[in-house]
């Protein structure tokens, strides 16, 4: 009993930490509709700049001014960032400042590795708060009772803040519709900022606080960002109270979970929040969203299959590729093999993607099954390689069936969400389920059969399916099928009064989608001769998500342009440089800002403009026409 | 018992509020019904229900006989219900042609086919129904960049491309120039007639409503206060004073009006 008591306020008092960066997330996406992947970055900057203040000025007024003044820092930093970056994005498709912030976290990791080196370290205890108390014959830590008080006063706090201030009532304003509050002559520019600023000085409160607590460490950010995702969603976008509610669950989850069911502690919240979704999918205390923005690969000009010469073209590429191995050694080869490989990943989430209109945040999690379902198939069947690549992509395809299937009855960021978490219950398997899957140490020894064991034959055999399948995919997109599925992405109110059954439609496009990835996966097992669980790791999820916004979301096969760069790009940096995270972060930034349609958005872009305007527009007439007016 | 289109007492309320209570009516095959009333009078609340996106509290509605209450909109469609919206909804990252050419896969039941290419098929049927709405110039341009009383008259092709023995159109000529206004309305009518469609539309525009109308309702507040034919509808005292206005009818110029 008392030890129930004392894991309950162990649980709160993480509670606080997750709050204050969930409410800081969750005012941003209210207001700026940015779901802020950098959030992380910046509670772990809050951390590592609320160490070295702490170390330098110590007592009472050296460490709580030390992590005020390094919230500060921070926040001046987030509000840089919004001025410099954001700004210039706010029209781009709302995944676009997605990976914007992205790229600024991988940015973030390098240049915490290079300021504060690459130990854990441990912060000064907090003066005032250094003994424990005895609770019911327990001893529990003063800090944590503090923390646990300090939760609900920020929560006492932001609502003084949004109900009693005018900045909080224009706020509140600019959540419900942020053009009238524009139009009523609202500076929305210095609005946003200020946002902006506020959340991100929440973050960084929340990890400057766990320094007494915690070593400071450079994977606190994506530790706590999915963390963070999970409660916002629970507790609804936008909704501080709800972000209070969804922490204290999550927390409590988290104390209990691992006492209760050991072997799936991690799967449990992810349940949790896959629960909610589907009963309430605008969180606990979120409102359904009105009308939602413009779905992802909305795309003015009409998609067209291609011409003869464009077939050529592709099919020279093909041969090019196949001539490889005639003069290339082996590491290239087997580079050339892995960028293959994501090429028809990041192709399968394009087709999801552009054409359903679906942003998969958890695509990742059919790669990895289709790896798995191929190293099942040898380790525990002794299936030879041909038959684990038809085999293994079942798993995938298995998956995508049962996660596909609750993930369709949502859409937009809330759908985003919800393939996160299902990815994230896929990977905690993988990785607690240490008997069947090897856990942590993956599954090692999946080599090819012998005939294609050598990275030639190999890269052959990789070429060969990654361009049926690509084919495959894109035939698709001009099928019935393709059709229907963009008319459901498009308007569902149309389709569905035109005999369409959305759900259906884009379950199977799911399906589809899930089993090609699938495919990848297989692939990679036998390229790599593993498979572990970083294979459906959030960080490769995001890579196809990369890939995908960089080809072009309004394109037809812009992924496999996109996966080619950037996956040639990272492998290339890993290989050259210490800070390729750095430069990555940095290249991605710049790609969103100079080319917000993607490599090959902006190549049609540009093909289009020199090419003559057509002549049986309606614009010609209508020049006619004005000039006749003027002239008379 | 013979009616298109056969409405008893149809409800809706959302939370305290009757959007709709106890509406009745019936639709002949061929004929041109008209629903007018006041901004929220429950106009577009009862063609949600006719074509399954709300579900009434109570009532019921027949089309040629058969319950379709309970009926997601696909399912209604399939049973010959065809529909526009007040704000139009196309498919805009696809051509004009394209949007009849999904609609007419639907209609025969191939959208499940993943083999083929989409943008040949039913072809001349597409470019058929684009024709008769004069459409057929602006086939190949992208839907996205069409004027609104363009997407209007898409939105009736697309109507039409089931074959529709009901076809409900929820001000069909709003936000177009006044000709091309009676222009629609007048195509849409002779279609119906020649067809044998039953139309039923809202309108505020009343020179739209009276010169195509076989028969009339007002809806008042959800609640069907008058019916007729366009001439009785129009001299009704109540319909004027909740409705219509004095004197500023177009057809009631020359008379003059007492205020």
């Amino acid at each position: 009993m008392e030890f129930l008591l004392v894991q309950a306020l162990s649980g709160l008092s993480s509670a606080a930490s997750l709050f204050l960066v969930a409410s800081g997330l969750s005012i941003i996406f209210g207001v700026m509709r940015i779901v802020n992947f950098a959030h992380g970055a910046f509670y772990m900057l809050g951390a590592y700049v609320a160490f070295t203040l702490t170390d330098r000025f110590s007592g009472p007024l050296g460490f709580w001014g030390g992590i005020l003044v390094a919230c500060l820092i921070v926040s001046v930093v987030g509000a840089l960032m919004e001025m410099l970056l954001l700004r210039r994005i706010y029209h781009a498709p709302e995944l676009f400042q997605l990976l914007a912030t992205f790229g600024v976290t991988l940015m973030v990791q390098d240049i915490v590795l290079l300021i504060w080196g690459p130990e854990d370290l441990m912060g000064p205890r907090a003066p005032g708060f250094t003994g424990a108390i005895e609770l019911l014959g327990r001893r529990v830590p003063t800090y944590d009772l503090l923390l646990i008080g300090l939760g609900p006063l920020v929560l006492g706090l932001l609502w003084l803040l949004f109900h009693g201030t005018r900045w909080g009532v224009l706020v509140r304003a600019a959540t419900q519709d942020r053009d009238m509050v524009a139009a009523l002559g609202v500076n929305q520019k210095w609005l946003f900022t200020s946002v902006f600023a506020l959340g991100v000085f929440l973050a960084a409160l929340g990890g400057a606080l766990q320094i007494p607590r915690t070593t400071v460490s450079h994977a606190m950010d994506l530790s706590i960002i999915v963390e963070v995702f999970v409660v916002v969603v629970i507790g609804g976008l936008g909704s501080v109270p709800g972000a209070f509610v969804a922490a204290v669950l999550v927390s409590e989850l988290n104390a209990f979970g691992i006492l209760v069911l050991p072997k799936i502690s991690m799967v449990v919240v992810f349940l949790v929040m896959a629960v909610v979704l589907v009963v309430r999918p605008w969180g606990l205390f979120g409102k359904p969203e009105g009308t939602p923005r413009a779905a992802a690969g909305l795309s003015i000009r009409p998609w067209k299959p291609m011409s003869g010469v464009e077939r050529m073209l592709v099919a020279l590429a093909v041969v090019a590729a196949a001539a490889l191995p005639l003069f290339a050694g082996n590491y290239v080869l087997s580079v050339s093999t892995e960028i293959l490989v994501f090429v028809l990943f990041a192709a399968s989430l394009h087709f999801l993607m552009t054409v359903g209109g679906l942003a998969s945040f958890g695509h990742a999690a059919y790669f990895g099954l289709g790896a798995y379902g191929a190293a099942f198939m040898v380790k525990y069947l002794g299936a030879p390689m041909e038959l684990a690549l038809l085999a293994g992509p079942l798993l995938g395809l298995a998956g995508a069936v049962l996660f596909g299937w609750f993930c369709v009855r949502l859409s937009g960021v809330y759908f985003a969400m919800l393939t996160l978490a299902f990815a994230q219950i896929a990977w905690s398997v993988a990785f607690q389920w240490v008997e069947v899957t090897g856990g942590d140490n993956g599954m090692l020894s999946i080599w090819p059969s012998s005939w294609a064991s050598s990275p030639q034959a190999f890269f052959w055999l990789t070429l060969g399916i990654v361009a049926v399948g690509v084919g495959v995919l894109r035939m698709l997109v001009f099928s019935p099928f393709g059709f229907g599925l963009r008319a459901a992405r498009d308007s569902s109110l149309r389709s569905e009064a035109i005999g369409i059954n959305r759900k259906s439609t884009q379950w199977v496009a799911f399906i589809v989608a899930g089993t090609f990835a699938g495919v990848a996966g297989s692939l990679l097992a036998f390229l790599k001769g593993s498979v572990f669980p970083e294979n459906l790791a959030i960080p490769t999820s995001v890579d196809g998500l990369v890939m995908v916004l960089l080809g072009g979301i309004e394109t037809v096969s812009g992924a496999v342009i996109g996966a080619i760069v950037y996956k040639a790009l990272a492998i290339w940096l890993m290989s050259k440089t210490e800070l390729s995270k750095l430069i990555l972060g940095a290249t991605i930034v710049l790609l969103v800002v100079a080319f917000p349609k993607g490599i090959v958005g902006f190549l049609e872009d540009l093909r289009h403009r020199l090419k003559p305007p057509r002549q049986n527009g309606a614009k010609p007439e209508a020049a006619l026409v004005a000039k006749a007016e003027a002239a008379e | 018992m013979n009616a298109l289109l056969q409405v008893e007492k149809l409800a809706k309320s959302y939370g305290g509020v009757h959007a709709v209570r106890g509406v009745s009516f019936a639709l002949e095959a061929g004929k041109i019904l008209a629903l007018i009333g006041p901004n929220g009078a429950g106009k577009s609340t009862c063609f949600n229900m006719l074509n399954g996106q709300i579900r009434p509290n109570a009532g019921s509605i027949r089309l040629e006989g058969q319950e379709i209450i309970g009926l997601p909109p696909r399912a209604v469609w399939r049973r010959g219900v065809g529909r526009t919206f007040q704000i139009t909804a196309t498919f805009p990252s696809m051509t004009v042609r394209e949007n009849v050419q999904v609609t007419l896969l639907s209609f025969h039941h191939r959208l499940w086919a993943m083999v083929g290419y989409a943008g040949a098929a039913y072809r001349d049927e597409a470019n058929r129904l684009l024709a008769l709405v004069g459409m057929e110039q602006q086939a190949e341009r992208p839907c996205g960049e069409l004027a609104y009383g363009d997407l209007k008259r898409l939105e009736l092709a697309i109507a039409l491309a089931n074959n529709p023995r009901l076809l409900l159109m929820d001000e069909p000529t709003a936000g177009m120039a006044p000709k091309e206004r009676v222009d629609l309305m007048r195509l849409t009518a002779d279609i119906a007639r020649e067809k044998g469609i039953g139309v039923l539309f809202t309108e505020h525009d009343m020179d739209v409503v009276f010169e195509h109308a076989d028969a009339v309702m007002v809806l008042n507040r959800g609640e069907l206060i008058a019916r007729g034919t366009p001439e009785e509808v129009r001299r009704d005292p109540q319909v004027r004073a909740i409705y219509l206005g004095e004197g500023l009818l177009y057809h009631d110029k020359d008379q003059g009006s007492a205020a």
